[in-house]
């Protein structure tokens, strides 16, 4: 995403370009799934102390990073788009957030049922997944709040302002909240602590990879239905082929 | 048959499945992932083509006028 | 045209919020009465084995000082914008910043303040012992003003919609969590040995944070939602 959108900024050029990056993305993704999952399943081998049950970090581990990166970049684009008043920053912004929120979801899910076998419950307030759940959290009141909204510049700016309040707040909330879990002596879900076998870090790497380009292929998906809803009142739209079928 | 890999854990399919006891626990957590990326892929896809609609629908009515 | 010092501003501000507040006393009273109702259902829910309320006192006063904070929050802006004079602050020469850090300051000292007075009465009936109930108070009084604050940008963001209250709640609570690790984190620190002080001293950053720029961020949202 360290393209020059500069060029691209209006949504009509935008579009297009959209819609011809998305199987270069969407293939990729496919493939390094396949290859991640192998790798996770049939290279890598049983850990000594979790059994086959740490497997399930493959996923978890790209989950609650892509989780927090989309995050971020959600809230930089928001507030570009509150900044500079481009409504195509604004618009990414909007098609991060289902995207995201849904990678913290899987991220709380694997997280639980790793928990479950390895610790005998399925909630352990670990800090990483207490922090996580609060992620989701922020990430609902900034779809809600942009959902509320009927105007949509007051949407966007009015939630690009919140994901900037949040993003602020992310590392507070995460620093007090490990703070709270040693306190309370609560468990840390961390990996066996000695280093990993290498095709255990490759089958991660590979799916985090696989996952990035995944959420890439869905927001330049779901940016373009948002283009077309937002500017369904101009002349390039109305002249789009596949308006004009 | 067996499957027969680097590292030689898995011996049968239905070992495989088992995961060493821990079936319920993998399975339900990936099957979990694909199941949401699965539903996401279909909204987003749905919700373009109920957005080209709408397009169209605003577009005919339009040239009527 | 006669210049009002940034202290001046502030008094006025707070006292006509004051004022407008002191006419529905009913408000206020509604707010302590919920403190308590709530803090009274978690020994219904979990049982009156003491030893257990004793733990539990200090996370449930806090949550429930927290979601007494919440109440009042959408009333902070709503009279002014739907009679006009929030307009007319917004297009007045002074800082709507200052405007607005004089009605964080009327909102605590009409919600917040109470519910710091009214904690270590509550805090009784979970046993709580005296040096307890002081940190207990302490924290609630620099933790108060800062849900004030974040709860302030809150209501000027989710200004005149229809979700109002509830969705209020959804973005400010999550912001609020650090508050509320910190003050019972405090509480908790007198039993376990670990230093009360630092506990409260986060609190008091966080005060101090918000302090400087919620204002500031809460004027920008209500710009936002009044354009």
């Amino acid at each position: 995403m360290a393209i020059n959108w500069f060029k691209y900024s209006a949504p009509s050029t935008f579009y297009g370009l959209a819609g011809k990056l998305i199987p270069w993305f969407a293939v990729p993704a496919a493939m390094l799934f396949v290859l991640g999952l192998y790798i996770g399943f049939f290279v890598a081998p049983m850990d000594a102390v979790q059994g086959e049950a740490y497997r399930i970090i493959f996923i978890h581990v790209p989950a609650s990073i892509l989780s927090m990166f989309l995050y971020l970049v959600m809230a930089g684009y928001a507030a570009l788009g509150l900044i500079f008043n481009t409504r195509l920053s604004s618009m990414m912004a909007t098609a991060l957030a289902p995207t995201g929120a849904l990678f913290a979801f899987i991220s709380l899910w694997t997280g639980a049922l790793w928990g479950k076998p390895m610790w005998g419950a399925w909630w352990v307030w670990d800090a990483r997944l207490t922090s996580e759940l609060i992620l989701l959290f922020l990430y609902f009141g900034f779809i809600a709040l942009h959902a509320s909204i009927d105007d949509p510049r007051r949407a966007d700016r009015a939630a690009a302002l919140l994901a900037i309040v949040g993003s602020v707040n992310v590392p507070i909330i995460y620093f007090s909240v490990k703070w709270w879990n040693t306190l309370h002596q609560g468990s840390t879900i961390k990996f066996t602590g000695t280093s990993m076998h290498i095709a255990m870090q490759q089958a991660m790497f590979t799916l985090l990879l696989a996952c990035w380009l995944y959420a890439v292929t869905v927001t330049l998906v779901r940016v373009r239905s948002i283009i077309l809803e937002r500017e369904r009142n101009t002349q390039w739209v109305s002249e789009l082929k596949e308006v004009c079928l | 048959m067996g499957l027969r890999i680097e590292g030689g854990m898995f011996v049968s399919i239905a070992e495989f499945f088992n995961m060493g006891g821990y079936a319920f626990y993998v399975w339900g957590a990936y099957g979990v992932t694909v199941l949401v990326f699965v539903i996401e892929i279909v909204l987003v896809s749905h919700k373009r083509k109920a957005t080209l609609q709408q397009v169209r629908l605003m577009r005919e009515a339009g040239e009527e006028i | 045209m006669n210049q009002l010092s940034v202290f001046n501003l502030l008094q006025l501000m707070i006292r006509r919020d004051l004022l407008l507040a002191m006419r529905r006393r009913a408000d206020v009273l509604t707010i302590l009465v919920f403190f308590a109702l709530v803090v009274s259902l978690f020994p219904l829910g979990v049982g009156p084995e003491m030893e257990m309320l004793r733990k539990m006192a200090p996370g449930v006063l806090w949550v429930a000082a927290l979601l007494a904070s919440m109440l009042s929050l959408g009333r902070l802006f709503s009279a002014d914008y739907l009679d006009g004079t929030l307009e007319q602050m917004m297009l007045a020469p002074q800082s709507l910043s200052v405007l607005v850090l004089g009605k964080m300051i009327a909102h605590w000292l009409v919600s917040g303040l109470p519910l710091v007075l009214m904690a270590p009465v509550l805090g009784l009936q979970f046993d709580m012992s005296l040096p307890g109930l002081l940190v207990l108070m302490f924290g609630l009084l620099i933790g108060t003003p800062i849900l004030s604050m974040l709860g302030a940008i809150g209501a000027a963001l989710t200004l005149g919609l229809r979700g109002g209250g509830v969705l209020l709640s959804l973005l400010v609570l999550p912001l609020c969590i650090p508050v509320l690790i910190f003050g019972t984190g405090a509480v908790e620190a007198l039993a376990s040995g670990l230093s009360v002080v630092s506990n409260l001293s986060f609190i008091a950053a966080l005060f101090m944070l918000c302090l400087v720029f919620t204002p500031w961020v809460a004027a920008q949202a209500l710009r936002i939602s009044m354009e």
